[in-house]
């Protein structure tokens, strides 16, 4: 018998038992589509992760005050026994861009986060979500482009100069849409700060808006923001290669053992390297997507056993039919076939709807994760949904192609 | 009217010495202990007996459902007890129509999809297939009810529909197992004038019944009884109409409806 017609017959037999047939793809639906959506999400939460990181700019290396990743906490806490050796200071700055010592170190900026800044401009006032104050380099570190205007130059910093560049959002919120605020002044805190340049929009790593940002030179912020504090909150640092990396970090450690005279050899800061932290946060990531899939992948089992389960029912019910069939003419190889294609197919058309599932889901964010479809999950949810359909469709076939047509026949 | 065989001789059937038995649990089951039967082309036999006497056995070794424990069995002109199952699903489809008392028929299927498929599963494609089932269909005189489900057809009607599955593929035997059994008086009289036309046009019809009234209308009757033929009588003979048809009637099927 041709497929064409073992098709023909499938087809017929599912849509004659409709509720049934639905509710057996609604078991291959929610598996293809929870592997594809799942997948997604960990895809997502991957992708957001390596564009946080990445968003640090090329090539980056950042140092921290002891106690790891993310912004010291201003450094008021370290007093007493430990205080100033600890701190990081433009002393550390001027060391590093030292091109003698330090040959893989391209640029060097320190960073110091001033907290809770307002800024004012006549009637709107405003608090950027990062008040940073830095050098020259950090735009060029971290890939922020000007707009309009320019970065405030190291004589800037050299000088105290009350100067700032702001970011689009911190821009919108004290001039509005469309205004260039080159050339204005605006009062933060107590002091007024002419904005000599605009950021270009860089929008969001996922975490934060990138644009919701003010920057300074890294004196005046010291003199005017930072109350009692010394220490930087860290120091950005680009190496000249992302193959130079590990050397220019060990340079930094080199450098910075010097400077805070430590014999030890036991550091106090630490130093993060960009290209470990995106492959530390892959292979996490690679995990936890695999966990999720292999969750998903669980229920497209499952739902593989409702197509064997449902298969096992209609073989039995229609015992008869497959007498009948026998009697008039039907090989082992027809019925076979009849009750794969009809298991494939149930699968098949679960499957299709799943993908569709999958990719609708997809589309929303699932607790703060964009989930971004991995093409890859599609195919394999799909070819799987499949697979399980012929897998747990031989049983069932099998046993029908092997019933005996008087027996059949008799069945009642 | 093609096949092996075919050319050979008169006789569709040929069953020497057939014996069946069966072990249930570790007792033997003696169903046939040695029949012998010659069926001529043409002839319409009915084969009577009270249950257990073997007639079931025996219809399913006719049909090729069945092989018997020793013996042979030529199906028009075909050892049938050397073939494997899907030889023997071939006979099937090609050499015999099965009528079944319980009609059989597909549910949710309309009669021409009925009448269809064994000539779906003798590889006859498209429209030479809805041609040749829509010619069974006329030949039982069911031509405008061909777009209708079993479950819009009546009992009689139903049975006409597996009789034109039965003869589509245009086999050398009808086999039917208690095709009255089912059936109402009108309709018997219905469907048994429509087998007395398939035989007087030259069908040969071997049919399985215990009602004494349904064997008047065949030209010989076989009675068997403990698995052995007890009685073979010949009520009208091979060449000519069958006894209780009224030959030239044209159209019996549609006056007995």
């Amino acid at each position: 018998m041709r497929t064409k017609e073992s098709i023909k017959i499938a087809v017929r037999a599912i849509l004659g038992n409709g509720l049934r047939s639905a509710l057996t793809m609604l078991g291959i639906l929610i598996g293809v589509g929870a592997v594809i959506m799942l997948v997604a999400v960990g895809n997502g939460s991957s992708v957001a992760v390596q564009k946080q990181i990445q968003s640090l700019g090329t090539n980056t290396l950042i140092v921290n005050r002891q106690g790891g990743f993310g912004p010291a906490a201003g450094g008021r806490s370290r007093t007493g026994t430990i205080s100033r050796t600890t701190d990081l200071t433009m002393k550390d700055v001027a060391a590093l861009r030292d091109k003698g010592m330090n040959p893989d170190i391209k640029a060097v900026a320190p960073t110091l986060m001033a907290q809770s800044v307002t800024g004012t401009y006549r009637d709107a006032t405003y608090s950027p979500a990062q008040f940073i104050g830095t050098s020259a380099e950090y735009a060029e570190i971290r890939n922020y482009k000007v707009a309009s205007g320019s970065f405030f130059s190291n004589d800037d910093v050299e000088n105290h100069a009350r100067v700032v560049v702001l970011g689009q959002t911190t821009v919108t919120n004290l001039f509005g849409t469309g205004v260039d605020p080159v050339g204005a002044t605006v009062k933060f805190g107590n002091i007024n700060m002419q904005v000599v340049g605009m950021l270009a929009r860089k929008g969001s790593n996922g975490a934060q808006d990138l644009d919701d940002v003010a920057m300074a030179p890294v004196t005046i912020v010291q003199d005017s923001f930072s109350g009692i504090s010394t220490s930087l909150n860290n120091i950005t640092i680009e190496a000249t290669s992302r193959k130079a990396m590990d050397l220019a970090s060990s340079e930094v450690t080199t450098t910075l053992l010097g400077t805070h005279r430590i014999t030890n050899g036991t550091p106090d800061f630490s130093v993060l390297n960009q290209g470990t932290l995106l492959e530390t946060s892959q292979s996490t990531n690679r995990v936890f997507t695999v966990l999720l899939g292999a969750v998903a992948a669980i229920s497209l089992f499952v739902g593989g056993i409702g197509v064997m389960n449902i298969m096992l029912v209609t073989v039995t019910e229609r015992t008869r039919e497959i007498g009948v069939r026998k009697a008039i003419g039907a090989t082992k190889v027809d019925i076979l076939t009849q009750f794969l294609v009809e298991a494939v197919l149930l699968s098949v058309l679960g499957g299709l709807v799943g993908v569709g599932a999958g990719l609708a889901g997809s589309r929303f964010k699932v607790v703060g994760v964009t989930p971004v479809v991995a093409p890859y999950s599609v195919f394999l949810a799909f070819g799987v949904a499949v697979v399980v359909g012929l897998f747990f469709g031989i049983y069932p076939a099998n046993r029908a192609a092997s019933l005996r047509p008087i027996e059949a026949l008799r069945y009642e | 009217m093609t096949g092996p065989g075919r050319a050979g001789g008169e006789w569709v059937i040929v069953v020497h010495e057939a014996v069946k038995t069966y072990s249930v649990g570790s007792v033997a089951v003696h169903a046939l202990r040695g029949v012998s039967l010659a069926v001529e082309r043409g002839d319409w036999i009915a084969i009577m007996g009270a249950s257990g006497s073997g007639k079931t056995t025996l219809m399913n070794i006719l049909g090729c459902l069945d092989i018997p424990t020793s013996g042979h069995y030529m199906l028009d002109g075909i050892d049938v007890s050397t073939l494997d199952d899907r030889e023997l699903a071939e006979v099937r489809n090609s050499k015999i129509g099965f009528v079944f008392q319980s009609f059989n028929l597909l549910a949710r299927t309309t009669a021409l999809q009925n009448v269809e498929l064994p000539l779906i599963y003798a590889g006859v494609k498209g429209r030479e297939r809805r041609r040749r089932a829509m010619l069974a269909l006329d030949a039982v005189g069911l031509s405008d009810r061909v777009e209708h489900v079993p479950s819009e057809l009546s009992g009689g009607q139903q049975q006409r529909v597996a009789v034109a599955r039965a003869i589509a593929t245009d086999p050398a035997l009808i086999l039917a197992d208690e095709p009255t059994g089912n059936l109402d008086t009108v309709s018997t009289s219905d469907v048994l004038s429509l087998f007395g036309r398939l035989n007087s046009e030259g069908r040969t019809i071997v049919m399985i019944t215990h009602e004494p009234e349904v064997t008047d209308h065949a030209k010989r009757v076989v009675r068997l009884r403990d698995g052995m033929v007890i009685e073979d009588r010949r009520q009208a003979p091979v060449s000519g109409p069958p006894p209780l048809y009224a030959a030239g009637a044209p159209s019996s099927v549609a006056a007995a409806r």
